[in-house]
């Protein structure tokens, strides 16, 4: 049901029956890898390339999400994916091995929170049952896409990120025993000029702030009826922006609960991922994986999970256009008392 | 950003750019041209100690000594990109590694090898010059132009 002006309140609150999260080599050094379902070694997951790579990374996040959810795949009635990749193929062929309903998504790297908050919209308007979504990235297919040749010699600023190499899934049914999807703030383009590929973080905070702007206008609530804010892949440099964005403007997010998926995937002692990480696969994974179980265990009770993406492509940045952004917001409820 | 471009910005596009870099980490710039220097100029190095070690141990002249010089360090540049070092390197030494003959390697090897999963043809042949090709284009465009220049002015008369 609409509430506001761009927000759904699931009424019936959908279940999410479980979650699977897939990631690679520097996700395995990283301070979440014990929330991980799978590490890869390997860049290229054993593949012929790194997009065939992501691929096998998504078909094997959703292939455990329905294996944990005691589930087969003739199970599922629809699939909801996207990804970074050009015609957002990893997704598509993922999608051809399920062999189940498919919609492909486009969202940059606020793809999961789109999908999620589809998924539990075919959900609670009793449109279908067992819907997965899920999302994925890669670094190296990435990089090879949207800048420059993994192997080329140039140097990156420190506003720059890290794509993250991971895919994450989520099965969400009618009821059962899991988080709750309780609502979803759909956002709108936001592009304030900047036009930096390499400052994603810097062009996609205004984005997340006016989706949580109005998630918190259309419900009527405020930062601290949540455990935990948190933004998809800002990085260091948009987590600050948008916090003091916030404070600026108001509401002010409390700094205890508000955090950014992209600060959490790596640690200290990985340098190399300058700002932070980023990608499809960033939000999915710390939400689908560490948030998850943190709500499964009861230690969070109410979660905005905020992805911010950016919607430009090599082609636009080289035609001198600015980064247009998104951010989608979806908050999930613990069902443990 | 230059001036041009800000004014196509609107007030609260300008206010908030502002407001972003404010927030930016801050750029050693001293640091990164010293890093610059000392990498640019020890490759430089490198390429004269082999240019010498041709002259002193073969029968090159100056003028000779100058292609297998080029060879050699193109072969080091290729061999440390495709042990995916060179890269490294870069991120350290920022536009030091930039310099040709190095850096244009570099670029050449890391674009074959990146596209060697879409075929021989199409991939490494297709692609391998993608970020070396404008480089040829406007040295051989600028080379022509000065060319043109110095015959025009060698037939007036002057040097």
């Amino acid at each position: 049901m609409q509430q506001g002006h761009q927000t759904w309140v699931f009424q019936n609150k959908p279940a999410i029956l479980a979650t699977a999260v897939v990631g690679g080599p520097f996700e395995a050094e990283g301070p979440l890898a014990e929330d991980f379902d799978l590490l890869h070694g390997d860049l290229w997951l054993g593949q012929d390339s790194y997009e065939k790579a992501e691929k096998k990374m998504l078909e094997e996040a959703c292939e455990a999400a329905i294996r944990k959810a005691g589930l087969q795949k003739q199970d599922i009635q629809f699939f909801l994916g996207g990804d970074l990749m050009n015609q957002i193929i990893s997704s598509s062929f993922a999608a051809r091995t399920l062999a189940v309903p498919f919609l492909g998504l486009y969202g940059a790297c606020s793809t999961s929170m789109e999908g999620l908050a589809l998924a539990s919209l075919i959900v609670d308007s009793r449109a279908g049952r067992n819907v997965l979504c899920g999302t994925s990235s890669h670094n190296s297919a990435a990089e090879k896409q949207y800048r420059y040749p993994t192997e080329y010699g140039s140097q990156k600023p420190p506003t720059a990120q890290w794509t993250v190499t991971a895919a994450g899934a989520a099965l969400l049914d009618r009821e059962g025993d899991g988080p709750k999807v309780t609502s979803a703030t759909i956002g709108r383009v936001v592009d304030m000029g900047v036009s930096d590929p390499f400052n994603m973080g810097g062009a996609m905070a205004p984005a997340a702030v006016d989706t949580i702007t109005a998630h918190f206008r259309d419900l009527g609530v405020a930062a601290r009826d949540y455990d935990l804010i948190a933004t998809g892949d800002l990085g260091k440099v948009g987590y600050k922006i948008a916090r003091d964005l916030l404070k600026k403007h108001n509401p002010a997010i409390p700094d205890e609960i508000f955090t950014d998926c992209g600060l959490l995937i790596y640690g200290e002692d990985q340098p190399a991922v300058l700002a932070g990480g980023s990608g499809c696969g960033c939000s999915a994974s710390v939400v689908y994986g560490h948030i998850m179980n943190r709500l499964n265990k009861g230690e969070l009770k109410k979660v905005l999970i905020v992805a911010t993406g950016a919607l430009l492509s090599p082609l636009s940045y080289q035609q001198k256009e600015s980064i247009p952004c998104i951010a989608h917001a979806v908050s999930i409820e613990s069902n443990k008392p | 950003m230059s001036d041009k471009k800000r004014k196509k910005l609107t007030p609260v596009q300008q206010e908030y750019q502002t407001f972003a870099r404010a927030r930016e980490p801050g750029r050693p710039v001293l640091f990164n041209c010293l890093k610059a220097f000392l990498v640019g100029g020890g490759i430089c190095f490198l390429g004269q100690g082999v240019q010498d070690f041709f002259l002193w141990n073969f029968d090159f002249t100056e003028k000779t000594a100058g292609d297998p010089t080029v060879a050699v360090m193109v072969l080091l540049a290729v061999i440390l990109t495709v042990a995916g070092v060179y890269d490294h390197i870069a991120q350290w030494a920022g536009a030091g590694t930039a310099v040709p003959v190095t850096g244009f390697a570099n670029s050449m090897a890391a674009s074959a090898m990146e596209h060697r999963t879409e075929g021989f043809v199409l991939g490494v042949g297709g692609k391998m010059f993608k970020l070396a090709g404008s480089v040829i284009v406007f040295g051989v465009f600028a080379a022509f132009i000065i060319g043109l220049l110095k015959t025009g002015i060698a037939m007036l008369g002057g040097f």
